[in-house]
């Protein structure tokens, strides 16, 4: 019966049904965190600070409070004290303490009986400021004085003598660098700069809190992660944590940027200073961008030798980056993977977390990545134009494979970097010609996907169909994917399995959909919980025909046994055996939990053509091509969607996104206007190539494929336009302006 | 916040001469709502001037030009062949404002009123010679496009006065117009630079033209020495440089999040060249 091993030979696997919840989100059925409403439920409004860094001086809620229908006022004294750590810096940034560390930092929020009064009692409360000298750039930040964000927020990583906004340190690497670069015949150095970039998700944030008397409480909420969301709320609002159960919406995008908290432990703590009355705050668009968490912004150094032959014989990358006023731009993760594609003997990575007067950062697809392959994957094209070598061949020259010792430390399993060069090189796109003010970029990048905490459960109903219950909230066709690998295991159609995101009351603590994890890590609980299931039915059509339960199988949905030894019995449907399974010994469900570690990363290519506008520095895509390790694509649309997702996104970062902050440290364009996502019209149908090499983790080889898409695109784009106009641009984003001053000669 | 729905101009006009604190009349609505959603501006009159007879056609004059009433949407506008044919310019700057969505709300007479600088509508206008009606408490007068907005925000328009149609000249024969816009993106933007070029031909030369820029100075500029290094020339590439270098030495912008001084002067120059070719094109009855 046992499905060990991996399989190869798949009837569901692969195939493209319509996503189970696509007829709700294309009817508006769907429920999204703003359409949670209660009866006697407040509204929730933030005041926001106008400053870049101040002092607070004072809070005055008198005003607001003799409102007729405001019923609570909550500021950082609402909250306890002496939290340490990550809880410290999580209730920080929700509501601020003496200091409003950015501009958009919340210092007080409100409860009225509607939004709009709500709004105008927010406007009533007075707070006065002291305003203090403020810094928003990493650079800046980091030169000697500074503004001082905070004493005491450096971790014990930092040197001595280091500026206290530099709160870790991270250095990191493998063999003799001077000898690598003495065996190069080209060693080129840039300096590169990524601005911070937004996860532009269309679903603002948004909750529904209640906390009752008796100290417990619910919290209705659109997120990437409820365990996380519980433990993080209860932790800044000194709950226990099993006092507050958290319900999923649908979510509407999220791509990293709600593993956190924001305005959820306030509509609890509004709620609780209410009566207990439910709380529902939903953010504008505004506050989203001045106050959740944008990727960080960075400053890196890469310097990279070449040999002729295009062998990559060392390589140093130094990387500075901030990720607002608290500790947690991933540099970590940059320093790891700036040059994990590549097989490199001589490698040192050095990286500084600096804090600034800007947003706390959150996760942003492929944390840290794409700003590491931004320039390392510009220094290996510069090296490739330099040597007259050809991009692909040379990556393919130097490329990670099964066996070799990655940059930042352990060996590689079966990996599919290798083949999705060969499938890049052999599309049409790589040959198709090129004309006048056109280039084409080449790069490639990795994401090393994750496991994390995964508890699911499977359970048969009467009429045998099939109910999986998952802890990861489907962001991206999960429960397609769930559902499909359920079908595959059981046997079973497709349409007769029904996949729930259940609450924190219904499973065991589950990590948020992040890290790629979900198809890989709830995916594989879900089959060894249909195993399970599948287990116990066969023991059930073993006693009824009165043989061992080793010798039935479970085949195409039916219990059977094993061979003319076991006996000559009809197979026994799942239905059949649901159908009795009360008077047969009880309800039959599976359950699987685990922290799986055989998770393994993505690699990716990707090829863009550009026109560049010689007049305007104006960067169209004509055509982009994404290819990339998907381990076995479940769902195969849902994959090449993910593809095409982390393209867009990361053409967007590449080309016109950008925080601009003003001379006041305010942000300038909070307002999707200004905050320049591509839209539909800006890019062409984004092609895709799926390649699968299995990951002997899995039991189908799935990888996680969401984040891997996002990391090539800002070398692609910026190679591509090098190509196009012979001009190197190191900064991001290649807005207009900055290419055509290139394209005059100008220093950008 | 007090709403009123006046059944005509003069009624509009006179709620709007009564009130005291901040007025504004709603027609589309696609900058007044967004403004008071966003806490810009809150008035404590709004006046709805969409129930005006009359308010919502587009007609013709006895000289053969164009009234277009004060709530004409974006999207009629564009469904209008006849329009489209005599001007495809003043309707390709209405036409690019904003989504599908905003198209069946939005009008020219709000897009000048809202008073930015960088507004798709008004260079087209201005380029075409168009003019507004103005009512008053004082009677009505009509005023030329390019004399309607002050500065960023800011229009003629006194406390009491409203604008309540649109007057688009006889096109004529032998004409052609255009309007080009520069956004980083292909729709959902806001101008950079945005250039209008209107002209007239006897055979291949110019003979009249007019010229407008949007988004590089205070208010959207008429730029006479643009035209006329055009006029009596027939687009020669001379003809086109001297065009780009007046329409440039014309600008006086600022630098912003949407763009650089410099980015803006060279790129208004880029624009008129284009825009000029286009409407060169048309007025000899070629497809462009």
């Amino acid at each position: 019966m046992a499905l060990d091993g991996q399989k190869t030979a798949y009837k569901y696997i692969g195939t493209t049904p319509n996503r189970p919840d696509g007829l709700d989100k294309v009817t508006g059925r769907a429920r999204y965190g703003a359409d949670i409403s209660v009866p006697g439920m407040l509204h929730g409004a933030v005041v926001r600070s106008p400053h870049a860094h101040a002092k607070i001086v004072k809070i005055d809620a008198t005003k607001a409070l003799a409102m007729e229908g405001v019923k609570a006022v909550i500021t950082r004294a609402d909250f306890p004290e002496g939290l340490e750590g990550e809880d410290w810096d999580l209730q920080e940034n929700c509501m601020a303490g003496e200091k409003a560390l950015y501009d958009g930092h919340a210092v007080a929020a409100v409860a009225a009986t509607t939004p709009l009064l709500a709004r105008d009692a927010a406007k009533l409360i007075e707070v006065t400021y002291e305003i203090l000298p403020h810094v928003t750039d990493v650079d800046e930040a980091m030169k000697d004085g500074a503004p001082v964000i905070r004493e005491g927020a450096a971790d014990f990583s930092v040197p001595e003598g280091m500026h206290p906004n530099v709160v870790r340190y991270f250095d990191s690497g493998r063999g003799d660098l001077d000898k690598g670069f003495a065996e190069a015949d080209l060693i080129i150095e840039r300096s590169f700069t990524t601005e911070a970039a937004h996860q532009g998700y269309i679903e603002p944030h948004a909750c529904l809190g209640q906390m009752g008397a008796d100290g417990r409480g619910e919290l209705w909420v659109c997120t990437q992660g409820h365990w996380f969301m519980r433990r993080m709320s209860t932790a800044v609002l000194g709950i226990e944590t099993t006092n507050i159960r958290v319900t999923p919406s649908e979510i509407g995008g999220g791509f990293g940027g709600k593993t956190t908290i924001f305005i959820e432990p306030l509509s609890l703590a509004l709620s609780r200073k209410a009566g207990g009355k439910p709380v529902k705050m939903v953010m504008s668009r505004n506050e989203v961008l001045r106050a959740t968490g944008p990727t960080a912004s960075a400053s890196m150094d890469v310097k990279m030798g070449m040999t002729k032959d295009g062998r990559i014989t060392a390589a140093h990358g130094t990387f500075r980056m901030q990720g607002g006023a608290f500790a947690g731009a991933p540099v970590d993760v940059t320093t790891m993977l700036a040059f994990a594609n590549y097989d490199i003997e001589h490698v040192h990575h050095i990286g500084y977390d600096v804090i600034t007067n800007r947003p706390r950062q959150a996760a942003y697809r492929a944390p840290g990545a794409p700003m590491a392959a931004f320039a390392t994957e510009s220094v290996i094209d510069e090296l490739c134009r330099e040597l007259g070598l050809d991009p692909i061949d040379t990556r393919l020259k130097n490329a990670a494979k099964e066996g070799t010792r990655a940059t930042f430390g352990p060996k590689y399993g079966p990996i599919g970097f290798v083949e999705t060069l060969e499938a890049a090189k052999a599309h049409p796109n790589y040959s198709e010609p090129l004309g006048p003010n056109q280039g084409r970029g080449v790069a490639s990048g990795y994401w090393m996907n994750w496991g994390g905490e995964t508890s699911a459960s499977v359970a048969i109903s009467e009429d045998g169909s099939v109910t999986v219950s998952v802890g990861t909230p489907d962001i991206g066709g999960s429960r397609a994917s769930m559902a499909l690998m359920a079908a595959e295991a059981f046997g079973i159609p497709y349409e007769n399995v029904r996949v729930n995101i259940s609450d924190t009351g219904a499973l065991g603590v589950n990590e948020p959909t992040h890290g790629s994890r979900a198809t890989y890590a709830s995916g594989l609980a879900t089959i060894r919980a249909a195993e399970e299931c599948i287990g116990k039915m066969c023991k059930r059509a073993a006693d009824k025909w009165g043989i061992d339960a080793e010798a039935v199988v479970w085949e195409d949905g039916c219990a059977k046994p094993s061979g003319p030894n076991a006996g000559e019995f009809p197979p026994m449907t799942i239905a059949e055996i649901a159908g009795e399974m009360g008077g047969t010994g009880g309800p039959i469900s599976g359950h699987y939990e685990d922290s799986p570690a055989g998770f393994s990363g993505s690699f990716g290519t990707h090829v863009v053509d550009v026109e560049v506008d010689p007049d305007t520095g104006r960067t169209t895509i004509l055509r982009y091509l994404v290819v990339q390790d998907a381990g076995k694509a479940i769902h195969p649309a849902y994959v090449e969607g993910q593809f095409q997702g982390g393209a867009a996104q990361g053409i967007g970062w590449a080309l016109n996104e950008e925080y601009v902050y003003g001379e006041d440290g305010r942000l300038q364009n909070p307002v999707f206007l200004d905050y320049r996502v591509p839209v539909a019209s800006d890019l062409p149908m984004i092609d895709t190539v799926i390649v699968e090499v299995p990951n002997p983790g899995h039991p189908y080889g799935v990888r996680g494929v969401g984040e891997t898409g996002i990391t090539p695109p800002l070398p692609a784009v910026a190679n591509a336009v090098r190509d196009a106009t012979g001009k190197r641009i190191c900064k991001l984003p290649l807005r207009p302006s900055r290419v055509l001053a290139a394209i005059q000669g100008k220093e950008v | 916040m007090n709403y009123h729905s006046p059944s005509s101009f003069e009624e509009a006009s006179a709620i709007a001469a009564g009130a005291s604190g901040t007025t504004r009349f709603l027609a589309g609505g696609t900058d007044v709502l967004v403004q008071l959603r966003a806490d810009i501006v809150t008035p404590d009159d709004l006046i709805d001037i969409k129930h005006i007879p009359g308010v919502k056609e587009i007609s013709r004059t006895e000289d053969g030009g164009w009234r277009i009433g004060v709530a004409v949407a974006g999207a009629e506008m564009t469904e209008c062949a006849d329009l489209c044919a005599d001007w495809p310019g003043v309707v390709e700057g209405m036409d690019l404002i904003g989504s599908t969505q905003v198209q069946g709300r939005a009008t020219l007479v709000g897009n000048l009123c809202n008073g930015s600088p960088a507004a798709d509508s008004v260079p087209g206008m201005i380029a075409a010679g168009c003019t507004v009606t103005v009512t008053g408490p004082e009677g009505s007068r009509e005023v030329a496009v390019e004399d309607i907005p002050t500065g960023p925000g800011r229009t003629v328009l006194a406390k009491g006065e409203l604008i309540t149609g649109v007057t688009i000249p006889a096109r004529g024969e032998h004409g052609g117009d255009a309007y080009l816009r520069f956004i980083p993106r292909t729709e959902m933007d806001i101008a950079v630079v945005g250039c209008a070029v209107n002209l007239r031909l006897d055979g291949d030369t110019i003979t009249e033209a007019r010229v407008s820029l949007g988004a590089v100075a205070p208010k959207a500029l008429l730029v006479e020495e643009a035209a006329n290094a055009i006029i009596g020339t027939t687009l020669d590439d001379a003809a086109l440089d001297a065009l780009a270098a007046a329409a440039s030495a014309a600008c006086n912008p600022i630098d912003d999040k949407r763009g650089t001084i410099e980015f803006r002067t060279h790129v208004a120059g880029v624009l008129a060249k284009r825009a000029a070719k286009i409407a060169y094109a048309r007025a000899k009855g070629e497809s462009a």
